[in-house]
């Protein structure tokens, strides 16, 4: 079975989505995802979507749910490069992503995701003590 | 009465045209409601003498009871040529109708002279002309009422283009300057011409202002906040502008939530934020705004 790949940068995670979307690639997504967060304390996920040409309310609830996961295991979800034609069906469905950070391309998308992880890295220690 | 039998009047009108004809421009030039000033008689007489014509090969084809077919073609296709030549004249819609309608005074008196002795067929034959005359009439309305209603649409095209500009403020921030009413085909339009803009521009804040919104109800704050709630996707920051106080006021008084937005008060103000959030600064001496110090 096909699967997405899940690439390691330091304590950050890259997905990068080229294919379409169907319902199981996602769910496997989603699984491996959370494995490998677990298993490599990343404190970070970042998913490109720039090709991503269609969605629909299962693959939105998808992208919602797995950053959801992310911080429950304590990394933080960037979405990047997300389609305007993408964006527009995404709020129509009423799927406002709440609670997931967005940026505009992987670059934008690294910056603000190495930004949030050092300023929790260096907030943790001090709300420990 | 079956449509393919011969019509009766038309050899009548084949006999009296000439009689009818100047009857009907006699009486169309001394109506109260005659506009010399909009058409001359030389004109009137000719599409009289069109109108006569095409109605009498009309009646010739036997199909009077339904102006649609094909053999009361060359009489819709004249009235709706009529219709739009005397719209543009500046005519009234019931004014183009008269036209068609006044033929029933002279028509009726030749069908009176014609079978005076016979009152029941009389009365059969008037109501028929009635009848047609009238859905030819109100054919002129229609025809009318489609070039006005093309007019309007087409214009509400045009506005709906002009209606949405997206300008670049400054490297990575975009304004949207919204005037007129929010509906639900505008916003689709808006929303789509910023998202796109912000790829196209990679900007990082996009500034919404309402000074030209004249009013803001629930349906056009919940399209704002779909906007925003796209833009947000897309990776960009929204901030509201030109929130005048009264629609401040109507906002709260909705019970809309607008707390998970950036809102100013004015576009200055909104431009000086962006500018903050993306690290730029503006420095004049002496400026209004003490939201536009060097950060």
């Amino acid at each position: 079975m096909e699967r997405i790949p899940i690439l390691k940068m330091g304590d950050l995670l890259l997905v990068t989505i080229q294919v379409d979307m169907h319902d199981q690639l996602a769910l496997a997504l989603q699984d491996d995802l959370t494995n490998r967060i677990s298993a490599e304390h990343a404190r970070g996920v970042l998913i490109d979507i720039s090709s991503l040409e269609m969605v629909d309310s299962f693959i939105g609830r998808m992208i919602s749910h797995i950053a959801a996961m992310a911080r429950i295991l304590d990394a933080e979800t960037v979405v990047t490069g997300m389609r305007p034609s993408v964006a527009i069906t995404l709020v129509e469905l009423g799927l406002a992503l709440e609670g997931v950070h967005t940026a505009l391309n992987v670059e934008r998308g690294m910056e603000l995701l190495r930004r949030n992880v050092r300023t929790l890295a260096r907030s943790a220690p001090r709300a420990r003590r | 009465m079956p449509a393919s039998s011969p019509d009766p009047i038309a050899p009548m009108l084949d006999r009296r045209f000439d009689a009818i004809l100047q009857d009907w421009i006699k009486r169309q030039t001394m109506a109260a409601t005659a506009r010399s000033d909009r058409i001359d008689e030389k004109e009137l007489a000719g599409e009289c003498r069109e109108f006569l014509g095409a109605f009498r090969r009309g009646l010739a084809s036997g199909e009077s009871a339904d102006i649609a077919k094909t053999g009361w073609s060359e009489i819709t296709d004249f009235l709706s040529r009529i219709s739009r030549s005397r719209a543009q004249k500046g005519f009234s819609p019931s004014e183009t109708a008269t036209f068609v309608f006044s033929l029933k005074e002279p028509l009726f008196g030749a069908l009176r002279a014609e079978i005076a002795n016979d009152p029941e067929r009389l009365a059969v034959e008037v109501w028929r002309v009635t009848a047609l005359l009238d859905k030819l009439g109100l054919y002129t309305t229609e025809v009318f009422l489609r070039s006005r209603e093309e007019i309007i649409l087409r214009q509400q095209k045009e506005l709906l283009e002009l209606s949405t500009p997206v300008v670049k403020l400054w490297e990575g921030i975009l304004a949207l300057p919204l005037v007129g009413t929010l509906d639900s085909a505008r916003t689709q339009v808006v929303m789509e011409s910023l998202l796109q803009r912000i790829v196209d521009t990679g900007s990082v804040i996009a500034i919404i202002d309402i000074t030209g919104v004249p009013t803001v109800d629930t349906l056009v704050a919940q399209h704002l906040l779909k906007t925003v709630a796209a833009t947000r996707l897309m990776g960009a920051d929204c901030i509201i502008s030109g929130i005048r106080p009264q629609i401040a006021q109507t906002i709260v008084h909705l019970g809309v939530d607008l707390s998970a937005v950036t809102t100013k008060a004015s576009l200055a103000d909104a431009f000086a934020a962006a500018l903050e959030r993306t690290g730029g600064s503006l420095t004049f001496g002496g400026a209004p705004h003490a939201g536009t110090s060097p950060a």
